[in-house]
């Protein structure tokens, strides 16, 4: 299939961008979509022109590095998956595909499409772990009973890759979604108990100073995420918030 | 506690918990603005008695209004700060493939509610303070239905009522059932709640506009 490509370019994190115009041929439906990112860049590299910069690594929807807000969607117009895993079946010939980075005043830009994402590690390195002894002494897991429901939804959150798609999605940028992910994994689990009010605070604080917008129950992370991390996430949050403010 | 003022999260819990307390008045507001199309008598006493009872007028007035001012003031605030979160915008975003409208657009059906309050205080709250706390007019029982019954003589302001409804409608659909999610009640109990609350979110305006529209027609017959 023949495509029309409006993609932003900019140059580096200081200049202005803008959507350049692109047709690629000859696409494939079995493509993924950065397959199909990679034929332009080689059309553009073959012709001495920059190629666009885009963020990816294990191309098999598990290392969270692809973005791309698609057509006004991150991961494009299909449900659960990244970008590397949508494929070119999904569009038809002679379509016109807008291609941006994820927005976000907290997600700046890189280069054309690639955006720092590190406020998440931030937000993560604020309290997105559990303090264990591992210096020889190492208690099992499974020493612990966990309920089951409860040992599924913490691994239903642990799925979180990090990817940004909720806040891209997000009308006000909110990454309420990813941090409510992180703080649930843990806060229903025994052993995520201990630091379960310092964690919470932290979290949200970090949340907050990075600039994201405030959560309004649209729903649309939870649709656009590719591992259809669910809204429960955010109430649970929202409670462990509370909890932990009471307590301080 | 200063952290806790500037935190989303508790900022989003008192946008729900405002919001809350205000569908409690709505509730109570149309519980006797609906006697006022059975019976005269019953609207006029029950408006008697939320119009002198000190209670109500010392108290939970105020409260109400702290409460409407809180919650739009706060709805601006939020508003911004979203905007800002989002300084580039997307050349092309399809909101609609994962949000409702109702949820993408609290502030504009927020908004025209805001204009109706302001339409419905010129109405009938100033009057009815000037009346009461500035002329110190004697009380009449009976001047309540007259009194209402008179300004749905318009078409144009029966008609901008009707209007404001529909976007209240609009803004409790998503609203009062978000609400439930801010205070972090999403599990399989909240599913039942959230069916009520959007129920409750046609059923009351879609009643206010019964009201609206049978206090019109009883004046021009």
């Amino acid at each position: 299939m023949n495509l029309t490509l409006k993609i932003w370019r900019q140059k580096d994190a200081t200049s202005q961008g803008k959507i350049v115009d692109y047709q690629v041929k000859g696409i494939e439906g079995d493509m993924s979509f950065l397959e199909m990112l990679d034929v332009l860049n080689e059309e553009l590299i073959s012709k001495g022109e920059e190629p666009v910069v885009f963020d990816h690594d294990c191309r098999e929807g598990i290392c969270g590095a692809c973005s791309l807000q698609i057509n006004g969607e991150p991961h494009g117009p299909d449900r659960l998956v990244t970008t590397c895993q949508l494929h070119m079946r999904k569009f038809n010939d002679g379509d016109t595909i807008y291609i941006e980075p994820f927005r976000a005043k907290a997600f700046p830009v890189v280069k054309d499409l690639m955006v720092d994402r590190s406020a998440f590690d931030r937000i993560q390195h604020a309290g997105g772990y559990i303090s264990v002894n591992t210096s020889g002494n190492t208690i099992d897991a499974n020493a612990i009973p966990v309920n089951k429901d409860d040992a599924d939804d913490a691994f239903a959150a642990a799925t979180c890759i990090g990817c940004g798609a909720c806040v891209a999605a997000c009308k006000n940028a909110s990454a309420m979604l990813f941090t409510s992910a992180k703080v649930s994994q843990f806060a229903l689990l025994p052993q995520g108990q201990v630091e379960a009010t310092d964690r919470v605070l932290a979290m949200v604080n970090q949340m907050d100073e990075e600039g994201f917008g405030n959560c309004t129950n649209t729903g649309a992370c939870e649709i656009e995420c590719p591992k259809g991390i669910s809204l429960e996430n955010i109430a649970r949050m929202n409670r462990e918030y509370l909890k932990a403010s009471m307590k301080g | 506690m200063g952290g806790l003022i500037k935190s989303s999260i508790a900022r989003k819990v008192a946008m729900a918990l405002s919001g809350l307390f205000l569908v409690f008045f709505l509730l109570q507001h149309f519980t006797i603005n609906f006697t006022s199309i059975f019976s005269a008598d019953v609207f006029n006493e029950l408006s008697h008695f939320m119009g002198t009872n000190p209670v109500v007028q010392f108290a939970l007035q105020p409260v109400l209004i702290f409460g409407v001012v809180f919650h739009f003031v706060m709805g601006f605030v939020l508003e911004i700060k979203n905007r800002n979160a989002r300084a580039v915008k997307y050349a092309k975003y399809s909101g609609g493939a994962n949000a409702s409208w109702m949820s993408r657009n609290m502030i504009y059906s927020g908004l025209v509610t805001l204009a109706f309050l302001g339409l419905h205080f010129y109405d009938f709250w100033i009057p009815e303070m000037i009346h009461k706390y500035v002329e110190f007019a004697p009380e009449d029982p009976t001047r309540y239905y007259p009194e209402l019954l008179h300004k749905f003589v318009s078409p144009v302001r029966t008609g901008l009522y009707v209007v404001s409804f529909v976007f209240l409608a609009l803004h409790l659909w998503h609203g009062f059932a978000s609400s439930f999610q801010s205070v972090g009640f999403n599990n399989k109990y909240s599913v039942a709640a959230t069916k009520f609350a959007k129920a409750f979110a046609i059923v009351i305006p879609l009643g206010f506009i019964i009201v609206a529209l049978v206090l019109h027609l009883n004046h021009n017959h």
